[in-house]
């Protein structure tokens, strides 16, 4: 038993992959849970996706260097939060046909960017499903650092977040710098968005925002600890399900997916059961 | 009542002027107007009923106050000032506005009253959590200050707002259809509380559908549609051909003996 968790370690691209895999749980699932508390999980799903033509652009431009596609990656995500925001804010569309729009549009630049290299298939698989084992130091410290960035934001604006996000009216009225902060928050989601590329791929990003948020959300009704639940789950779940895509074979982004979808299916089942026993016992 | 209990205490009269004034305040929506030269004052402590027809500009109004709305023309003015502090007029919503699955605890919601005399990147403190808690003392929600918001009755819930206006420390109370969907004991509770808000001398604007409710717990009676049809006593303001004013066709008028009327609103659609 212990040679089954200790035998992967011997591998250095598990141990960054691991290191990897938690950060990034837990950066995502404190931004997730804004994102599932404000119903923005539409609006995350998307911006993963708009950040691949810059991906494609910095790969394009500058190669292997992951640095690179990272501050592409960056810069397009913000760019492209802020887009949406700046759309659906002034037009007469509906924020999420806004959404749509800018979402399929920028997917669609990103692919044809990339199919015009040789190795197309291979590359786009490694964008759209990410590649966790693959992380290198410099990813780590990129990682370490915007993660930590948005975790001190957090933990700086909690209650200005909170109020923002629980009642707009009552922010305005006491001349909170409303828009700012919800353009702050949209950035934040983009960072983690960025930072997390790398484990999950832009395709199944959707899942490390929402759904350890999602689980938490089953398990407690106050926020803070919501945050710390969905951070502490996201976190576990990255750790299992890099063992499983050892152990299993299978891709190492679906492998964390899966399980955090797994951990939520239990909770809620759990959870119908223990409210159906105590409507018998009422 | 209040003009009295001015002259009573010498401190209140260094105040002269009131706790809020309104001056020809206009409101477009769109196209139309939705308030059109307002005007009127407030003294302190005053307890104000807003009522008149949906869509007659009552939350218009509200918005206006708080600072949610622009006014096309006209001025308020809180103690006399043309920017009020912020914290010191407080807004409580409908309760149709409030997403009540949202993780927070009634004392939670309360602290929110904090935010703006807490001030950006700190956090509460002692006195913060003392004025949270005196205010829930207030609102008789102590036991329930763990309760997350969604497990309260409406009365509780329109409770833990007015408690949040309380804590923050607001001076002007503007409270939107606070006894909407209420039952006639929750409502009690909200005008007990309103009567003991008065040692404070919390100036108080509520929007009401019952004018019998209005004649019978409020100092005066703002009628209105989109003008200012009547301000003053219930009984002065309450007269057949201002309510018919008001009202036009919405309204069933029946003369009793005591020779006040019988009305029924056409309650209590979504209003702007």
């Amino acid at each position: 038993m212990f040679d089954l968790i200790t035998a992967p370690l011997a591998y250095s691209f598990m141990q960054r992959g691991l290191l990897a895999a938690v950060m990034v749980g837990v950066v995502c699932a404190v931004v997730g849970t804004y994102v599932v508390l404000r119903g923005m999980a539409f609006f995350g799903d998307a911006l993963s996706h708009t950040i691949l033509p810059g991906i494609a652009a910095g790969y394009l431009l500058n190669g292997g260097d992951r640095g690179a596609l990272f501050w592409w990656a960056l810069g397009t995500a913000v760019a492209s939060s802020l887009g949406i925001g700046a759309i659906s804010r002034g037009s007469r569309l509906r924020e999420d046909t806004a959404i749509g729009v800018v979402f399929a549009g920028m997917f669609a630049l990103g692919i044809a960017m990339i199919s015009t290299v040789r190795s197309y298939s291979a590359d786009l698989t490694h964008f759209l499903f990410g590649d966790v084992l693959g992380v290198s130091d410099g990813d780590l410290l990129r990682i370490a650092i915007f993660g930590g960035l948005i975790l001190l934001t957090v933990a700086l604006l909690y209650k200005e977040l909170t109020l923002i996000s629980f009642d707009s009216v009552l922010a305005t009225t006491l001349r909170l710098p409303v828009q700012a902060l919800e353009y702050l928050l949209l950035v934040l989601i983009a960072v983690a968005v960025v930072v997390s590329i790398q484990t999950v791929g832009v395709s199944l990003m959707l899942a490390v925002l929402v759904t350890p948020a999602a689980t938490a959300s089953l398990l407690t009704r106050r926020l803070m600890p919501m945050l710390l639940l969905a951070a502490g789950m996201a976190a576990i779940c990255g750790v299992v399900g890099l063992y499983l895509s050892y152990y299993l074979g299978v891709a190492s982004g679906a492998a964390i997916v899966l399980t955090c979808t797994a951990i939520f299916l239990i909770t809620w089942a759990g959870k119908a059961i223990v409210d159906c026993r105590l409507q018998i016992a009422d | 009542m209040a003009l009295l209990r001015a002259v009573e205490r010498p401190e209140t009269m260094i105040k002269l002027a009131p706790a809020l004034e309104i001056c020809g305040l206009s409101v477009s929506y769109g196209a139309g107007l939705a308030l059109e030269g307002v005007s009127c004052a407030l003294r302190e402590g005053e307890q104000v009923a807003v009522v008149g027809p949906n869509g007659a500009g009552k939350s218009s109004l509200f918005k206006a106050i708080v600072g949610l709305l622009r006014p096309s023309a006209g001025s308020i003015r809180h103690f006399g000032a043309e920017q009020a502090d912020p914290s010191s007029v407080a807004y409580v919503p409908q309760r149709s506005q409030v997403d009540w699955r949202f993780p927070v605890s009634v004392a939670d919601v309360v602290m929110m009253g904090r935010v703006g005399r807490v001030g950006l990147f700190r956090r509460p403190g002692a006195r913060d959590r003392a004025l949270v808690a005196e205010a829930l003392e207030l609102v008789r929600m102590t036991d329930l200050a763990r309760r997350q918001i969604s497990e309260l009755s409406g009365g509780q819930q329109q409770r833990v707002f007015l408690a949040r206006a309380l804590a923050q420390e607001a001076r002007l109370l503007l409270m939107d259809e606070p006894l909407t969907g209420l039952d006639a004991r929750s409502q009690d509770e909200i005008f007990q509380i309103m009567e003991d808000l008065r040692p404070r001398r919390v100036t108080v604007l509520t929007a009401l559908h019952d004018l019998q409710l209005a004649a019978r717990h409020f100092d005066r009676v703002m009628l209105l549609n989109r003008r200012l049809i009547g301000f003053g006593p219930a009984a002065e303001v309450f007269a057949p051909d201002r309510l018919v004013e008001a009202y036009g066709g919405h309204l069933h008028l029946a003369v009793t003996r005591e020779g006040i009327l019988t009305v029924a609103d056409t309650c209590c659609g979504d209003e702007m």
